[in-house]
């Protein structure tokens, strides 16, 4: 193969990968915003408390990869059932604003909480996957890159599965869609969001861990959910194939950024496209690709 | 079947919308509520359903009882299962939903399989539009079919009472008359008790066997539709009917004084 296809292929490749993992953030972030309309600042801390938590299942109570992977998870859907019920469900019917505050400070707690628990030190993760490299046709990738991918993708799938055949499900959609309507029909609005919290941040969870597995953990990482908020309003906030596409949209836009680019302009590039492309979005369509075009005062 | 006693219902803590409601439906009942903008009659159906909260509004006093126990305090999605469901005003829709979903999402509380699937045959049967457009999205769907989706909505969960909240609200007067006797045929095969919330006194107090009529937050006359039909009040506020028309400067001043006996 022609050797600049397959520079460009790589860095799609490898684009795809990191836009899997923006994809599950933004998730996290619109899962929550469709069904209660809260943009929840806390969803960064709660990326971070996972990859803590699988880091110290894995490495002091020696427990494997996957399993610790899934006991993260539930740690995280508990959090978040407790999260809503404790924090958020006192504030319902309170203005936009209370509620975005509230969310900050519940940031900073966690963060507080991560710092007093797990230490302020760099920690890295053992890396759970083979080292070496899988070859497709020219294109290198490696193994933690392929298992995001599929992560993502099972668990992509499991949603969509989930929102358009269960009953439960519908009724998320519903209360989304009408939360006062979804009452009439008998639906428990307040269970609805308590499990739409638990999937949310289990979503944030997953992408934690994977998170972990590229970076250092500290307590730092709770802002690479800013650097996902490019792709959140690329996607539009209240749409989930939305935050998918918008999320491997970025990923692949920054990869290939910084692949052609650095090289001529010199390095940095990849950090800063992504907020190039949100400048852009949000002066010519600042509901994102696929949001709804409503204008809402706060 | 439904005993509403005496409730108070307060807004955002101090506005007082219904200052003693009283009405009673019986089995398979068909009830209209009646009166103008603001008398209080959506604030009724949302006390029977207990979403009053979401609207900041609270039940001050007074009692409902439904099949002869207390519901007030209970969970709107308790009082569904319960047997009452409401139709809300202005045709809401699930919008991102398909109208198949949006009947499904009305068996919410439903477990039994079987019996959804026969019930959505049973609403095809009524409504048979909703069959040709069950894969659509329900917002593409026009005024009449979608006041007919909310109503087969409703009905998916076996309701023994339905609250009808203005259905005839922007439709045109023959899809009016064609949903009132579907729902006719609704109350007379499966028993279904409705109460009927309208402004439309005319279509109300012809279709239903009792009537209460509201002012101001409070019962102002109640009976039989007949009665109503014939009562003087009634006639010249609600129906729009005037005897005399040669009479009517002097008819002028009668008629404040009699409004304002209505309005006080």
């Amino acid at each position: 193969m022609e050797s600049g296809l397959v520079f460009f292929l790589q860095l799609l490749g490898s684009g795809i990968a990191v836009g899997c993992l923006y994809a599950l953030i933004a998730l996290g972030f619109v899962l929550i915003f469709k069904a209660t309309e809260i943009v929840n600042f806390a969803q960064g801390e709660v990326i971070m408390l996972s990859a803590f938590i699988c880091y110290f299942l894995v490495t002091t109570f020696h427990i494997p990869f996957f399993p610790a992977l899934v006991i993260t998870c539930i740690a995280a859907a508990l959090l978040g059932v407790l999260t809503e019920r404790l924090v958020l469900r006192p504030m319902l019917g309170e203005p936009v604003f209370a509620v975005v505050m509230v969310t900050i400070g519940l940031s900073i707690f966690f963060r507080s909480m991560a710092g007093i628990l797990f230490g302020h030190n760099n920690l890295v993760f053992p890396n759970p996957f083979p080292s070496e490299t899988l070859k497709l046709g020219g294109i290198v990738l490696s193994q933690t890159q392929i298992w995001i991918m599929v992560s993502t993708f099972v668990l992509i799938t499991a949603f969509f599965i989930f929102f358009k055949y269960s009953r439960i499900g519908l009724a998320m959609r519903g209360t989304a869609d009408d939360q006062r309507v979804a009452l009439l029909m008998g639906v428990s609005v307040k269970r609805v969001f308590s499990l739409i919290w638990a999937l949310s941040f289990a979503t944030a969870a997953v992408a934690g861990i994977f998170l972990a597995n590229v970076m250092v953990i500290n307590l730092g990482l709770a802002f690479v959910a800013i650097s996902a908020f490019p792709a959140i309003v690329l996607g539009g906030l209240e749409s989930i194939p939305g935050a998918i596409i918008g999320g491997l949209a970025i990923g692949i836009i920054e990869n290939l950024a910084g692949g052609y680019l650095d090289q001529m302009i010199g390095g940095g590039i990849k950090d800063v496209t992504p907020f190039v492309v949100l400048f852009l979005l949000l002066m010519f369509r600042p509901y994102g690709l696929f949001g709804k075009k409503e204008i809402e005062r706060v | 079947m439904l005993q509403v006693n005496n409730i108070e219902v307060v807004y955002n803590k101090v506005i007082l919308v219904l200052k003693g409601i009283s009405l009673e439906i019986q089995d398979g009942g068909v009830v209209a509520l009646l009166g103008a903008n603001g008398a209080g009659k959506t604030t009724t159906l949302r006390a029977i359903s207990g979403i009053l909260d979401v609207e900041n509004g609270e039940l001050e006093g007074g009692q409902i009882d439904f099949m002869g126990r207390p519901i007030h305090n209970l969970d709107p999605d308790e009082i569904v299962k319960l047997g009452i469901s409401m139709v809300p005003e202005g045709r809401r829709v699930f919008r991102d939903l398909t109208v198949l979903e949006n009947l499904l999402i009305g068996a919410h509380t439903r477990m039994d399989k079987e019996g959804i699937r026969a019930d959505l045959e049973m609403i095809i049967r009524y409504f048979p539009v909703l069959k040709e457009r069950k894969g659509q999205l329900a917002i593409y769907l026009s005024g009449g079919e979608q006041q007919m989706l909310v109503i087969g909505r409703a009905l998916i969960s076996r309701p023994k009472l339905m609250m009808l909240d203005e259905p005839s609200l922007g439709l045109a007067p023959l899809l009016v008359t064609e949903i009132f006797n579907i729902l006719r045929s609704i109350n007379g095969e499966q028993r279904t008790g409705i109460l009927l919330v309208e402004q439309n006194a005319r279509i109300a107090l012809n279709f239903a066997r009792y009537g209460y009529i509201m002012e101001n937050g409070k019962i102002m006359l109640d009976g039989p539709s007949e009665e109503l039909v014939k009562n003087e009040d009634v006639k010249e506020f609600y129906l729009g009917v005037k005897d005399d028309l040669a009479k009517k400067s002097y008819a002028e001043v009668k008629h404040y004084k009699r409004r304002k006996r209505w309005l006080s």
